[in-house]
C-alpha cells in the first residue's frame, strides 16, 4: 500500500512527537520506530526527519543534546517537552476528529473507530 | 571493499552534503551518524559494505531536496544561498559593484555640495545639521530598493518617510541651535534607518525573519563602519601630517573635504560590503558578543553595586539621564546581537545566563538613576530634553525588563529561546515610532525652541 506524500506529511509531526513521549531518542531509532509501527507502510526518505525535528526544537516542542553514548559515535537526542506535549494533544483531537467523521461516512456512526478496535 | 574505501566514501559524502548552503557542520554530524547506523544495520543483513552504503545513502534523499528542506527550516542560514550562490564576487566582468560605489559617490558629492551651500565649514547653518541624514540614506534605501527590485508600489513605500519627514522637518520653523534642534538631527537618523527596513526586507516588514534580518544587517553594518571608519581615521592623520610642511593649513582643509563625504560613502559602502561579504562578519558578531558580553555584566554589576549601597545615584546631574539612554542601548545592542548570530535552535547556555544578568544590573541602574530623576523632573517641569531622555529611557526599560524575564524563562527551560526573537522583532516599531514622535511631535508641543 502507498500512502499519500500529504498524508505522511502530514502526520510526521505527531508521529514523531508520541514516539518521543516514549522517551528521549535520536534520528536513526525514530524513524525505525516508525517504521516498526507501520509494519513499513509508511516509508520516509530518512534525511528529511532532520528538519522536521530541526522544527520541533525550534518551536520548543522538543529538547536536544549531544552525547556520546558509551563505545558510540557522538549521537544527538531528542526529548519533548512539556509544549511539545500540549502540542501532541491538540494533534490527537484533530486526528480523532478526522478520523471519527470519515468512520461517519464510510462505516455508520461510530464505524471507523470500532472497525479500527477490532483491528 | 575494505572499511578504509567506504571510510573515503563517506568523508566524500560529507564534503558533498557540507556544501549545501542551508546544512551546516552539526546537522551533516547528525547524518552521517544516521548513515553510519544503517550502513551497519544493512551490513548485519547481509549486505556487502559497498551495497550498504549505496542503499543508505539512497534512503537518506536525495541531497537537493534535503538542502532545500534544511534551508526552509534554517531560513536564516538562507541568505548564504541568496547571496553567495551564483554570485562569483571575484569573477572578471562582474559589475555588481558598480551600483553600491556609483551610490557611494553620489552620497558623498550631494554631502559635500549641500555643506558648501549650508556655509559649512565657516558658519554652518542649522538646517544643514538636521539634513544631514538626508544626504546620506536616501542613497541606502535606493541601493537596497533597487538591489531588490522593489515595484512602483514598493519604491513609493520607500520613497514616502524620506519625502514627508524632509518636508516636515524643514518647514518647521525650528530655532536654530536649540534643543529641539538637536534632537531632531539626533532622532531623524534613526528614523530614516527604520525607513531602510522597507526596501531592505523588499517589503517583508511584517515578517519576524525579515525583521530579524534587517537588525543582523543594522549589526554588522555596524561592524564593517566602524572598520572602514578606523581606517579612514589612520588615512586622514597621515594625510594631514604629510601636507603640514607644504601649508600648515592644507591638512585641516583636506580633513574638513575627506571627512564628510568619507563617512558619507562610507555608510553606502559598508552595507554593500554586508551584503557581498557576509561569511567574513558572521563569525565577528558572536565573538564580539562574547567578548564583551561578560564585560559589560562584570561593569554593570559592579556599578549597579555601588550605586545602591554607596546611594550616589540621587546626586546625579539630571541631564545625565542621556548618558543611561546610551547605557541601556548598548545593553540592548549586545542582547541583539547575540540574538542574531544564535543558531535557531541552540540551546540556552552560560552566555544566556551572563547576558541576563548583564541586562539585571543594567534595570537595576536605571532604576535607581530613573527614580532620582522623574523626582526632580516633577519638581522642576520638563524641557524637550529631559521629555526625550525619559521617554527614550522608558522605552529601553520596557524592553529591557521583558527581555530579561524572557531570558530567566528560557534559560529554566518554560519557553523556547525564540519567544525573545519574537518580542524583540515585535518590538521594533516601537522604537521608530518613538524616534518619530521626537521628530514630527516634539517640535510644535515644546514651540521649535
Amino acid at each position: 500500500m502507498h500512502i499519500d506524500k500529504d498524508l505522511v506529511a502530514a502526520s510526521s509531526t505527531p508521529l514523531v512527537l508520541a514516539i518521543l513521549t516514549e522517551g528521549e531518542s535520536y534520528g536513526y531509532a525514530i524513524l525505525k520506530r516508525v517504521r516498526e509501527l507501520s509494519d513499513g507502510e509508511i516509508e520516509w526518505t530518512d534525511g528529511m526527519l532532520y528538519p522536521l525535528l530541526h522544527r520541533l526544537q525550534r518551536l520548543g516542542y522538543v529538547t536536544t543534546e549531544w552525547r556520546t553514548p558509551d563505545a558510540g559515535r557522538r549521537r544527538k537526542y531528542y526529548a519533548i517537552t512539556d509544549a511539545g506535549r500540549e502540542a501532541l494533544e491538540e494533534h490527537q483531537r484533530q486526528w480523532l476528529t478526522v478520523a471519527r467523521a470519515l468512520g461517519d461516512l464510510w462505516n455508520g456512526r461510530g464505524g471507523l473507530m470500532s472497525a479500527l478496535g477490532e483491528a | 571493499m575494505t572499511i578504509a574505501t567506504v571510510e573515503s566514501q563517506i568523508a566524500e559524502w560529507r564534503r558533498y552534503v557540507s556544501a549545501a548552503p542551508a546544512v551546516d557542520g552539526r546537522d551533516v554530524d547528525e547524518l552521517e551518524d544516521h548513515l553510519r547506523h544503517q550502513i551497519l544495520e544493512l551490513g548485519e543483513a547481509g549486505l556487502s559494505e559497498e551495497e550498504a552504503f549505496l542503499v543508505a545513502v539512497k534512503r537518506l534523499g536525495d541531497i537537493d531536496a534535503l538542502s532545500r528542506e534544511f534551508a526552509r527550516e534554517h531560513s536564516s542560514r538562507l541568505w548564504k544561498q541568496l547571496v553567495l550562490r551564483g554570485e562569483p564576487t571575484d569573477a572578471p566582468g562582474d559589475h555588481r559593484w558598480v551600483m553600491p560605489i556609483g551610490l557611494a559617490v553620489a552620497s558623498a558629492v550631494a554631502i559635500q555640495m549641500g555643506l558648501r551651500i549650508g556655509g559649512f565649514p565657516n558658519e554652518p547653518s542649522a538646517w544643514i545639521v538636521r539634513n544631514l541624514a538626508f544626504f546620506v540614506l536616501p542613497f541606502l534605501a535606493a541601493y537596497f530598493a533597487v538591489g531588490r527590485r522593489l515595484e512602483i508600489r514598493g519604491l513609493l513605500v520607500t520613497a514616502a518617510p524620506f519625502v514627508g519627514s524632509a518636508i516636515l522637518v524643514n518647514l518647521y520653523p525650528i530655532e536654530t541651535s536649540s534643543a529641539i534642534d538637536v534632537l531632531v538631527a539626533l532622532h531623524l537618523p534613526v528614523l530614516l534607518w527604520f525607513g531602510v527596513a522597507y526596501p531592505y526586507t523588499g517589503g517583508r516588514l511584517g515578517s519576524q525573519d525579515g525583521r530579524m534580518d534587517f537588525v543582523r544587517f543594522t549589526g554588522e553594518w555596524f561592524i564593517y563602519f566602524v572598520l572602514i571608519a578606523l581606517g579612514g581615521g589612520v588615512l586622514m592623520a597621515l594625510t594631514g601630517l604629510i601636507l603640514e610642511p607644504i601649508d600648515p593649513d592644507l591638512g585641516e582643509l583636506v580633513i574638513e573635504w575627506m571627512l564628510p563625504s568619507g563617512a558619507a560613502g562610507a555608510v553606502i559602502v559598508a552595507a554593500w560590503l554586508v551584503e557581498s561579504k557576509q561569511q567574513v562578519v558572521e563569525n565577528m558578531a558572536p565573538v564580539l558578543t562574547m567578548i564583551f558580553s561578560p564585560l559589560f555584566a562584570v561593569m554593570l554589576t559592579v556599578a549597579a553595586v555601588t550605586y545602591a549601597v554607596t546611594g550616589v545615584a540621587g546626586d546625579f546631574d539630571r541631564e545625565l539621564l542621556g548618558l543611561f539612554d546610551l547605557l541601556l542601548v548598548v545593553v540592548l545592542g549586545l542582547v541583539l546581537y547575540a540574538l542574531s548570530a544564535r543558531e535557531s535552535g541552540r540551546q540556552p547556555g552560560v552566555m544566556d545566563g551572563i547576558q541576563l544578568v548583564a541586562v539585571l544590573a543594567a534595570l537595576v541602574l536605571d532604576g535607581l538613576v530613573l527614580g532620582a530623576m522623574l523626582a526632580r523632573i516633577a519638581d522642576l517641569g520638563f524641557t524637550p530634553n529631559r521629555v526625550a531622555a525619559l521617554g527614550l529611557n522608558i522605552v529601553l526599560l520596557v524592553n529591557l525588563a521583558a527581555t530579561a524575564w524572557m531570558l530567566l524563562r528560557s534559560i529554566r527551560k518554560r519557553v523556547p529561546p525564540n519567544r525573545l526573537v519574537r518580542w524583540q522583532t515585535a518590538y521594533l516599531p516601537v522604537f521608530a515610532l518613538w524616534a518619530a514622535a521626537v521628530v514630527i511631535v516634539l517640535p510644535p508641543v515644546f514651540g521649535f525652541s
